[in-house]
């Protein structure tokens, strides 16, 4: 059986390699990070995991608050936590 | 508890509470009622731009006396009113319209604005978000933004720091120095101020008022994408219009990075669902002024009800039909700007003494049954 393919991406300009199927949210996760800063400055990140809270967002590819848990991590990737 | 007061406020709006600060700050007891909270109904649907506009000569007299009366207390005002002074760009889309930002620096400058034009290459350096190439724009600096419901509560603290009293009921009537609380309490007044908005209808029928719908959007977070209040000058044709529904592009900055995506003007739609051909049209008009406009998420949507005159101007003084009664509503989109000067104008009007513009152009007398065979 051949070993599965992985998943580059940055993270704040760091590398992480993921499984394919892998959420941007649980790559953040991964990093060891916050997803996103509330106004008042506390780190937030993934609360419901499935699109409705909004706690997860991050700048993805230059967009920002993009939904993490939603989104699939994908070759060469950037995503910017704030 | 004294019962009995110099004046009984009907409504806790922004016209409202600026109404009941000036008349504290001038030694009358002040009794404020406000079923909802304060700020709550069209001081809350609103934008909060504070706008010199110049549809009339009284409506560019009474926005220039107020934003000049706002540009004072800012100093004055807490955080969370988040005041800040972005100015406004009117913008031109073509030659014509730019023959309009002209014509409108004019009138400016001669009611002592101080304005600048913007040449196309300028406002796109200015604004780089923007269509680009657009004709130009008129820049008026002094103009501002804040957030209403923080604003109104603000001034309502301060008519309660100077011992006004707030009563949070409905006022079943209000008439002949009797106002009517749904409790059972009755209080008594020498005068009575009516400044519940397009809801004054409610309390004295056939008052020339009329709800004219508008549409909000609010965007996420996105700190820097337009740095100014954003206008067409088309805006004037839009609000100018008494009859259909219309649209027109102005977007502003919000302190909090989001952006408030405006306008829509509906008169006969008292429903206050949004409006999804109306929501289209809006936001479309706005791509078509920020092209990328439509990358950003919006995160909500909600509807208001301007208090509307046929003649654009407020009603602010004595309604002939009742000695007692005092109008302050009217204000159509300008409320928040213009509730600082209407303020002053009221109070002048309850001690009788002259006013610091001429406010015959406000009276509600001129709408007055009496005066309709004059």
């Amino acid at each position: 059986m051949s070993k599965p393919a992985r998943i580059r991406l940055l993270v704040n300009g760091v590398p992480i390699t993921v499984a394919p199927g892998t959420t941007v949210a649980c790559a953040i996760l991964i990093a060891g990070i916050p997803a996103r800063r509330s106004v008042t400055g506390e780190p937030r990140g993934p609360l419901c995991g499935m699109g409705i809270c909004f706690e997860c967002r991050a700048t993805i590819d230059d967009a920002p608050h993009q939904r993490t848990c939603q989104l699939l991590c994908a070759e060469g990737m950037e995503v910017g936590t704030s | 508890m004294s019962e009995n007061w110099d004046v009984v406020i009907v409504g806790a709006g922004i016209v409202g509470a600026a109404c009941a600060w000036q008349c504290a700050l001038r030694g009358m007891r002040t009794a404020v009622v406000e079923a909802n909270f304060i700020g709550g109904g069209a001081t809350a649907a609103g934008m909060g731009h504070i706008v010199v506009m110049d549809d009339s000569p009284a409506q560019l007299a009474l926005t220039h006396y107020s934003q000049t009366l706002w540009q004072g207390l800012s100093k004055s005002l807490p955080n969370d009113v988040e005041y800040e002074a972005c100015g406004t760009l009117w913008v031109a889309a073509d030659e014509e319209e730019m023959q309009e930002v002209h014509r409108k620096r004019e009138v400016y400058t001669s009611a002592g604005v101080a304005t600048e034009v913007l040449a196309g290459p300028t406002l796109a350096d200015a604004e780089p978000q923007l269509r680009n190439p657009l004709a130009g724009a008129l820049l008026v600096p002094s103009d501002a933004v804040l957030y209403p419901p923080c604003a109104a509560a603000y001034l309502m603290s301060q008519a309660r720091r100077l011992g006004a009293q707030l009563y949070r009921r409905k006022v079943l009537s209000a008439r002949a120095g009797k106002v009517r609380l749904d409790d059972g309490t009755q209080l008594t007044a020498t005068r009575i101020l009516i400044a519940s908005g397009a809801d004054a209808c409610e309390l004295i029928p056939g008052l020339p008022i009329k709800k004219r719908k508008g549409h909000l959007v609010i965007t996420d977070r996105y700190p820097g994408f337009v740095r100014h209040q954003l206008v067409e000058l088309g805006y004037l044709k839009s609000a100018h219009s008494s009859t259909a529904d219309s649209v027109a592009f102005n977007v502003q900055p919000r302190k909090t990075g989001q952006l408030l995506i405006g306008s829509s003007r509906q008169f006969g739609a008292e429903d206050s669902v949004a409006d999804p051909q109306i929501l289209a049209a809006m936001t479309e008009r706005a791509a078509w002024y920020l092209p990328k406009i439509g990358k950003l998420s919006a995160i909500r949507v909600w509807t208001g009800f301007r208090a509307a005159t046929p003649d654009k101007l407020p009603l602010i003084g004595p309604w002939p039909e009742d000695d007692s009664l005092f109008l302050a509503t009217g204000h159509e989109g300008l409320g928040i700007t213009t509730s600082l000067g209407t303020a002053r104008i009221l109070a002048d009007h309850l001690e009788g003494v002259t006013t610091a513009i001429p406010a015959a152009p406000y009276l509600p007398a001129r709408f007055a049954r009496s005066a309709v065979h004059v």
